[in-house]
């Protein structure tokens, strides 16, 4: 008796430590150059290992039964007239609650620390009169903690492209150049349909609504160019809807901004 | 007491045609329509799996290369549809449903036979409709989630073909939900206690309440979404002044209902399947019963979960991901007891069981992905892209499909009265299983690392992975080869099964394979024990 | 006899139950009006959303008179009752007041839907004109065409109770039974239709 349970226990340490090292050790994830992409990994891992131990557990017990408890030749009759047992419907019933409760809570705490939970609607510096609602999106900071000085951009969105409007200095780009470390505030608006704004390296994502303009507010970190990618479906050329992001230095952004801008200070 | 059958009735039987040219006509034997929907089905599978082949012989180099773009918008368009709608519905509910509900509730035929058979028979016209509406304009090309404004803009004659076939399919799945809830509920042979019944009848209750309450809203949605698109009213046309989230919330009240209509009745089937080949009964019977139920209320409330990016507020994010969360109860609730069922057991290793063993496996990966997408933060990042295709074709394909693989085993004897080839049953499981993880697994990896998912051309560093996935999409293509052959050859020349080769104690076994017309010659069997397998451990 | 009569004799006397036992054929009817009103559910939450969130555009009507639905809403409640007298005199063996009493409700049905044309030929707006007014003859329409739909019913089974020869007696209730119970659904989809779009 006292040996199975220390063979249960070590295949369940077995278990469990072979998930936290998958976990910890293999990174599905593209490089992080935001300040929400940490935030979110945090996230991934922690989901990545709780799935682990329950994915590697099911199947092995499944692999097991089906091994230790079948019918060999010539054996007859059945298993045992086992109907159900209460504690362990409690105990599986308990347990899953309380992960999902748990993972439910933390990435609530993940989900605000990613600026998910800010009120947008009304106020929004970058909104002219008051009726215009702005109907969601993420910031790390609500209306009025938003200063003035932020990079404000607005995105529109067509079949097939992104336009980025710079209205500190009335240009239009076909790349988005921000600076790093700054904050960036970005008003997206479609003109046709439904688009998405998806930086994978920054783990944000937020639909371009025709009719509901929506706000993406993000600090980058790193500097370097990475891809936007539309990812809602709008077209036969939706595949080839993608932009660039420009990570740069303030110094480089300055002298870009000021190079197409059309308005003298 | 000995039923006398009326001599009309007599006669409405002599004139259907006898053998197999009795399934390609009009039927009202429950048995009959059952196998009608899986033939059905099963051609549909067929064209919606070729249909997903061009998808992966499409992606399996960056460049839109196989077909023009808009093409491929129409065939992942009508691979969706087609698998959900006039696949994976109608086989897990109206075949298995029609066979096996009559059977398990002592009755000689569904409630209402007539509403049955018309239920049936708008389901190959639909579906012929939907593909042949490629001849015509070109099929619909806003994706099986016909999201406007997308679906108002595009070619008009595609899109309200498909939302013309898409209701009258949602029609016949209606009139097939009230028709096994009557007879569940109604039509119980006398002194037949509700929780005497075998599983699958609980399963086909709660999916049919899923499918009475959300599937009229889908109908009332596509009614307004065609209005916008042929008399120019603007509910969901944001040029008119009208709102586009509206839509989504209205379609994912039904589409998401709809996922657990398409895995309950699989979760009622594997509930058949396991104790029969594992010799033991049910796992913990009542809570089964009651997970069903929870998972038919929760099922209800989450279907914001689609929406996280879609502009709603933060409020109802968390109110969704919570709910949606807690489905993993329920759901790991029905899990458990299946392993428990195994447990202890003896298991004879059978196509049958290793089916059912694939699906655990893949369902609760699929799950645990499903929990993740849940997490709005996760989701934010990962919706709309290949994360979710993998998510959901892991539940899908290798939760319910696999069920029906296994079903198709397991009641072929009773059907034919022949038995499988085991061989290459066990064949095709192998090619099933691994093909499939090989197709879907990748999948995840390219969706967090930034493909999107209906697209037919991506960024060059994706083609290896790709690649791997449309490879594991051949080998699936493959697996069907052995299955179909085994199932010819052994109609034609199968071992005799006899009545009852699984010595199962399910009504259904309780009678002569194939059954007779009523179901039994004499009176239906009274069973109040559907799972009284095993010894008691004292003797 | 059709198929569907036998299995349900088979099923009496599976049952061993005789004449007049619960009759499923009405649950299933049931069941499907609770599929119907989830359908009018979908209409009434999409309509209560636009309302919530979807300004409409300056100058859009969206005042409506009250007078006519007032009058159509008190012609649906009396249509109730008197399709009530008429399953009670069907009940009682005096299929002529039941076809009456019928006849009678099929009317009512009727002006309902004429004042409803009427409404819609003196409204100040039309169809496409704005989603307030879209939603407004979607809401009615779907309404009105379960109406036309009752009253084609009501009639024909008017027909059926004649006194001479009439399929329908206080034997064989079902057919009346089953339209009563829709006519009475469709009251009262219209008292909340009346609520939601007139009222609030
Ligand atoms: C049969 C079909 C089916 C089923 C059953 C499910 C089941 C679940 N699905 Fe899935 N889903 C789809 C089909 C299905 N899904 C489809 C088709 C889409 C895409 C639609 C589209 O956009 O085209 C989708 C998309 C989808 C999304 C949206 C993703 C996006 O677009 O961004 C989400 C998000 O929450 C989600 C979640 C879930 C969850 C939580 C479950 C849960 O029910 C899963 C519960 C099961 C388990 C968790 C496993 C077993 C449990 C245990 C072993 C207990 C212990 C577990 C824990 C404690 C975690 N699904
Ligand atoms: C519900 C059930 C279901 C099932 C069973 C499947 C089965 C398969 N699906 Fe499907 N899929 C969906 C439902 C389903 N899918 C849905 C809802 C979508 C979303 C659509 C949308 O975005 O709107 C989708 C989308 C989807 C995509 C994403 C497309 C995109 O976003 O761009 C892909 C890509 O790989 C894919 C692949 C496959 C494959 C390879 C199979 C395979 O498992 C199929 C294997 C079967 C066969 C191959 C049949 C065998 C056929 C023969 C033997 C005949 C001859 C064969 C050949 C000519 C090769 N599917
Ligand atoms: Cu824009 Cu996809
Ligand atoms: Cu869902």
């Amino acid at each position: 008796m006292l040996n199975k349970n220390l063979n249960l226990i070590i295949v369940v340490f077995t278990i469990i430590g072979l998930s936290f090292w998958i976990g910890l050790n293999i990174n599905l994830l593209p490089k992080e150059a935001s300040i929400n992409a940490p935030i979110y990994d945090e996230l991934f891992k922690i989901l990545f290992i709780i799935g682990l131990i329950l994915f590697i557990g099911m199947t092995l017990i499944v692999i097991y039964s089906l091994f230790k408890f079948r019918r060999k030749k010539g054996q007859l009759g059945d298993g045992i007239a086992l109907e159900g047992n209460l504690s362990l419907e409690i105990l599986w019933t308990v347990i899953p609650s309380v992960v999902v409760l748990l993972v439910g809570l933390y990435s609530y705490n993940i989900y605000d620390r990613m600026g998910g939970m800010k009120e947008l609607n009304h106020n929004h510096h970058m909104i002219d009169n008051n009726s215009e609602k702005i109907w969601a999106g993420i910031s790390q900071k609500s209306n009025t903690q938003l200063s003035t000085n932020n990079v404000n951009i607005e995105v529109s969105a067509m079949q097939f492209a992104f336009l980025f409007n710079y209205p500190d200095g009335d240009f239009i780009s076909g790349e988005l150049h921000v600076p790093v470390d700054e904050e960036i505030s970005i008003k997206m608006e479609s003109k046709d349909v439904i688009h998405a704004f998806w930086v994978p390296e920054f783990r944000i994502k937020q639909d371009i609504i025709p009719g509901q303009p929506t706000i993406l507010n993000f600090t980058p970190t790193r500097v370097g160019k990475y891809p936007i990618i539309c990812a809602e479906l709008c077209g036969p050329y939706h595949g080839g809807m993608r932009a660039s992001i420009i990570v740069e230095e303030l110094s480089d952004y300055e002298q870009w901004f000021n190079k197409n801008r059309k308005t003298e200070v | 007491m000995t039923i006398s059958i009326e001599p009309e009735n007599k006669k409405q039987e002599s004139i259907q045609p006898k053998g197999w040219l009795k399934y390609f006509s009009f039927s009202l034997d429950h048995k009959v329509i059952g196998i009608q929907y899986l033939i059905c089905g099963f051609v549909f599978y067929l064209v919606g799996g070729t249909l997903a082949s061009a998808i992966r012989i499409e992606l399996a180099s960056p460049m839109s290369d196989f077909m023009p773009r808009d093409v491929y918008n129409q065939v992942l368009t009508l691979h969706g549809t087609i698998m959900i709608f006039l696949w994976i519905v109608p086989v897990v509910n109206g075949a298995f449903g029609n066979y096996l509900i009559p059977f398990y509730v002592g009755a000689r035929d569904m409630a209402f036979p007539r509403l049955n058979a018309v239920a049936f028979w708008l389901i190959p016209p639909s579906g012929l409709m939907l593909i042949f509406s490629y001849f015509i304009d070109g099929a619909a090309q806003a994706g099986w989630t016909a999201y406007p404004p997308l679906s108002i803009t595009t070619p008009q004659s595609g899109q309200i073909i498909w939302i013309l076939s898409v209701l009258l399919l949602g029609g016949s799945s209606i009139f097939g939900g009230i028709n096994f809830i009557a007879t569940i509920l109604k039509l119980r042979r006398p002194g037949l206690k509700l929780m005497q019944l075998p599983m699958y009848c609980w399963a086909m209750l709660g999916t049919s309440i899923l499918v009475v309450l959300s599937t009229p809203v889908l109908a009332g949605t596509l009614i307004l979404l065609s209005f916008d698109i042929v008399a120019n009213t603007g509910f969901f046309n944001p040029v008119l002044g009208g709102n586009v989230v509206v839509y989504q919330h209205l379609f994912w009240f039904y589409s998401h209902p709809a996922v657990y209509i398409m895995v309950l009745p699989a979760f009622g089937l594997v509930s058949e399947i396991l104790p029969i080949h594992c010799r033991k009964p049910l796992f913990g019977y009542s809570t089964m019963v009651f997970s069903i139920m929870g998972i038919v209320v929760l099922g209800l409330v989450v279907w914001a979960h689609h929406m996280f990016t879609s502009g709603t507020p933060p409020w109802m994010r968390l109110f969704f991901t919570i709910a949606t969360a807690f489905i993993a109860v329920p759901t790991g609730i029905k899990f458990f007891n299946w392993v428990a069922t195994m447990w202890g057991g003896r298991i004879s290793i059978n196509s049958a069981i290793l089916f059912s063993c694939g699906f655990i496996i893949n369902f609760v990966f699929g799950g645990i992905t499903g929990v993740a997408l849940a997490q709005v933060p996760f989701d934010i990042h990962v919706h709309d892209t290949y994360f979710v295709v993998a998510h959901f074709h892991y539940i899908v394909y290798g939760g319910s499909v696999f069920v029906i693989f296994s079903s198709i085993y397991h009641w072929f004897p009773k059907v034919t009265g022949k038995l499988l080839n085991e061989k290459l049953g066990i064949l095709h499981f192998v090619i099933t299983f691994v093909g499939f993880n090989l197709c879907f697994a990748p999948q995840h990896w390219l969706g967090l690392n930034g493909m999107p998912r209906r697209v037919a051309e991506y960024d060059p560093q994706f083609q290896f992975v790709n690649q791997i996935s449309s490879v594991g999409a051949l080998l699936m293509a493959i697996s069907t080869i052995p299955f179909l052959v085994n199932i010819f050859i052994s109609i034609a020349k199968g071992k005799k099964a006899g009545d009852n080769p699984w010595n199962a104690l399910t009504p259904e076994w309780l009678t002569s394979s194939p059954p007779p017309v009523e179901n039994w010659e004499g009176e239906a069997p009274l069973v109040k024990e559907p799972y009284g397998y095993g010894e008691s451990i004292t003797n | 006899m059709t198929s569907l009569d036998t299995s349900k004799e088979l099923n009496k006397k599976d049952k061993g139950i005789e004449e007049g036992h619960e009759d499923f054929r009405l649950f299933g009817l049931i069941t499907f009006l609770i599929a119907d009103g989830m359908t009018f559910a979908g209409f009434f939450a999409a309509y209560l959303t636009y309302k919530a969130v979807n300004p409409l555009p300056d100058g859009a009507i969206y005042e409506l008179e009250l007078p006519i639905p007032t009058l159509n809403t008190i012609l649906l409640l009396i249509s109730s009752a008197t399709f009530h007298k008429a399953s009670k005199s069907l009940l009682n063996k005096k299929n002529n007041d039941s076809q009456r009493w019928l006849l009678f409700t099929a009317l009512l049905g009727i002006i309902f839907l004429v004042c409803q044309l009427f409404e819609y030929f003196n409204l100040p707006f039309s169809l496409t004109d704005n989603l307030f007014a879209s939603t407004f003859y979607a809401l009615t329409g779907f309404h009105g065409l379960h109406v036309t739909l009752g009253t084609l019913m009501i009639l024909i089974i008017s027909w059926q109770v004649r006194s001479n020869g009439g399929r329908l007696s206080h034997l064989n209730m079902f057919p009346l039974e089953a339209v009563e119970l829709y006519w009475h659904f469709v009251d009262g989809i219209w008292v909340i239709l009346f609520i939601i779009l007139y009222l609030l």
